[in-house]
């Protein structure tokens, strides 16, 4: 037989035909970005001058005062003074072996990223807890960010807006604003139903509903995915670094491509360590201002 | 508003609530008087409310009683609009409820209703004295002010040196406590409550329904309380409404309802009630049934002949003075001589109050021959309650007995 039969092989479509598609999205998003890149850029000029801004910051201040204004958030967040003095070893530690200034640069664009998934997650959380079709629309583009491999939506990214922190923070928001959303409209969610029936019984408008009652209920929920949204954000570190953006991931990068075994590992553990003293001090934060709900604790 | 005394403070009419997709179609089924499981199965809706007149008045603890699924607590909802109803009005001192925007509901709530909830309902991140103030601080009260007045509130619910206590620390009385000041902090003239004791456990129920009782012979709100618990609904109301699948059964005083269940679903229920506790002397009492008021011996004996009745009351003027037996009286005038006058005859005996339940009756009923008088604090003589009134009320069903009736 000449021809193929759809029985025994998939009905293709033609190669023309594929390929003719392929050129048409990439031309026109490369049309897109030709005309419109600049314009775009320009409107992430503030996060690029605040990024920039906050890295030289850390950069420039010395590294005693970075440590004791560390140690002071620490302590006031989490009241421990074992955990204080576990920070004070391990930034000790990372200093000595010669990674001071790729964690201050790595601390600078973690802290930015984190607070702009906040900045942006909460909002869409609550947005989506006040409307089942919301929630709808959202949760599966929240699937797709989180499935999708970081390497394919860096591409447009890059195409648009060239290599950079800037690239670099958006590809580590949608990398991991997904679980503050998720955890925000869950939060809400389970607020129990006759505590928010009081409030509107009582004549509370939204307003007082959302900050009186629905947001301070759903916060263990909202700290346990900011938390997710950290741990997360470190993690695109190193993939973040193939974009330009400088910090504790280039020189895992390099250690990838020249096998510099030790080289990885040192970094890799100062990532590790940023990212227990996040976690740690965000949960010991969460437990402390969550001490009423946990029942008879401090009767 | 311009209403006069006797109108009711909560007037609903016609208020009907579907769940489901279609409302229209199962309301105009309901309308043909389409039973709520056939409505059901046609539409797929759920019939919560079936058409509801109900008229509440002021100053009354007013019960609406039913088994869960009866639709009671999404009744109580319409009132200050938790739930919107499919159809029908519900004036609220002269105020459609349903014609209130956001803003107008919100005043609404905050001023004329306020709510008790089964659970509570509390915010566990406020502390107890902020829960009661809660419902001023939505207002815009000063802080100042709000504390001030929520101590108050939570003095007179006993609850004085739980102020920064975390709802979390309290039991579950004192939680209710605290729901209960918190309602009553907002000084609106209408109470809601739905459940609000079924979580306690039966001793601290109790208790909270002699509270909510004291506190009330105070306030004289109008209360709208909402129960699964006859025993509760015969103990606080002041009327009770009975409602079986959405629609009202029966509404009346608690002794009307126990005495003339409407049907018998109504009288299901009431079989199981502990009437001894229930029904009280000025319910059962008559009129007695001799009344002396001459001193002259010869004419009271007549008279009981006549009557064919073994004891006599005497009465001087309209004061109860005693009972006088038959025996006494023959004895008496058998015996030659100077007679004597009625009152030397006569013995004091033990007399009972309106208000005494039948628990209280039945010992004294028990040991004495004769029907028991029912005499007033202020003395005022009211009638009297036989032996056999009392078995008849502890065991007759309904009226068939007319002796039962009030």
């Amino acid at each position: 037989m000449a021809k193929e039969s759809w029985f025994t092989e998939f009905p293709e479509m033609e190669r023309a035909d594929l390929i003719s598609i392929r050129k048409a999205l990439d031309e026109s998003y490369r049309e897109f970005s030709r005309s419109y890149g600049e314009i775009i850029e320009s409107i992430f000029d503030p996060l690029l001058y605040f990024l920039v801004w906050f890295e030289k910051l850390l950069l420039a201040s010395p590294w005693w005062l970075i440590l004791f204004v560390i140690v002071g958030l620490v302590y006031g967040a989490s009241r421990s003074w074992k955990l204080s003095l576990g920070v004070i070893i391990s930034f000790m530690l990372i200093g000595y072996f010669g990674m001071w200034e790729n964690t201050m640069r790595t601390l600078s664009i973690i802290t930015v990223c984190t607070l702009l998934s906040i900045g942006i997650g909460i909002p869409i959380g609550i947005l989506m807890a006040r409307s089942d079709k919301t929630q709808a629309v959202v949760t599966p583009v929240l699937d797709i960010m989180q499935t999708m491999p970081a390497f394919v939506y860096l591409i447009p990214v890059v195409m648009l807006l060239g290599i950079g922190k800037v690239p670099g923070v958006i590809a580590v928001v949608i990398y991991a604003i997904p679980p503050v959303i998720r955890l925000t409209n869950l939060g809400i969610r389970l607020v129990n139903k006759e505590v928010l029936e009081a409030a509107v019984a009582f004549g509370a408008t939204r307003q007082q509903r959302l900050w009186g009652v629905q947001l301070p209920l759903a916060m263990p929920t909202i700290m346990a995915g900011i938390n997710q949204t950290i741990m997360m954000a470190l993690a695109m570190v190193v993939i973040a670094s193939m974009i330009g953006v400088k910090g504790l991931g280039q020189p895992v990068l390099k250690s990838i491509t020249n096998q510099y075994f030790t080289m990885g590992l040192f970094n890799g553990l100062a990532i590790v360590t940023l990212a227990i003293v996040f976690d740690r001090v965000s949960q010991a934060y969460a437990r402390r201002s969550q001490r009423h709900m946990e029942g008879q604790s401090n009767a | 508003m311009l209403s006069s005394p006797k109108d009711p403070i909560v007037k609903v009419r016609g208020l009907s609530k579907i769940f489901g997709k279609s409302p229209k179609a199962s309301l105009t089924l309901l309308h043909d008087g389409v039973p709520k499981e056939e409505i059901l199965a046609k539409t797929g809706d759920t019939v919560g409310l079936n058409q509801i007149d109900l008229d509440i008045h002021q100053g009354d603890i007013f019960v609406i009683m039913g088994l869960s699924g009866s639709g009671k607590s999404t009744l109580i909802r319409h009132f200050n609009r938790l739930i919107d109803p499919t159809e029908g009005q519900i004036l609220v001192d002269g105020i459609d409820v349903m014609q209130l925007d956001t803003q107008a509901l919100e005043q609404f709530r905050r001023h004329k209703m306020s709510m008790v909830f089964q659970h509570f309902g509390l915010m566990p991140h406020r502390t107890v004295i902020e829960n009661v103030a809660y419902g001023l601080m939505v207002q815009g009260v000063s802080k100042l002010e709000r504390t001030k007045k929520a101590g108050e509130w939570l003095e007179a619910v006993g609850l004085v040196g739980y102020e920064d206590r975390y709802p979390s620390q309290l039991s579950g009385g004192q939680q209710q406590r605290v729901g209960l000041a918190r309602a009553l902090c907002t000084d609106s003239e209408i109470l809601l409550m739905d459940e609000a004791f079924s979580a306690l456990d039966p001793l601290i129920r109790s208790e909270m329904q002699d509270q909510l009782i004291a506190l009330q012979e105070k306030l004289q709100k109008t209360i709208i309380f909402i129960t699964h618990d006859l025993d509760e609904a015969l103990r606080i109301g002041d009327y009770i409404a009975i409602l079986k699948d959405g629609k009202l059964s029966q509404v009346g005083r608690p002794v009307d309802i126990l005495l003339n269940p409407a049907d018998d679903y109504v009288e299901a229920f009431v079989r199981d009630v502990n009437r001894a506790r229930v029904l009280t002397a000025d319910v059962l009492m008559q009129p007695p049934a001799c009344r002396l008021t001459d001193e002259n011996l010869e004419d009271a004996l007549r008279q009981m002949r006549g009557e064919e009745k073994e004891y006599g009351y005497v009465f001087n003027e309209n004061d109860f003075r005693g009972i006088v037996s038959r025996q006494a009286i023959e004895a008496e005038i058998s015996k030659d001589g100077e007679c004597c006058e009625l009152t030397q005859l006569m013995e004091a005996v033990p007399s009972v109050e309106p208000g005494a339940s039948l628990e209280q009756i039945l010992p004294t009923s028990l040991e004495q021959p004769y029907p028991i008088p029912v005499v007033s604090d202020k003395g005022n003589f009211q009638g009297v309650v036989s032996r056999k009134d009392v078995i008849s009320a502890l065991t007759e069903r309904t009226n068939d007995n007319g002796s039962t009736a009030a």
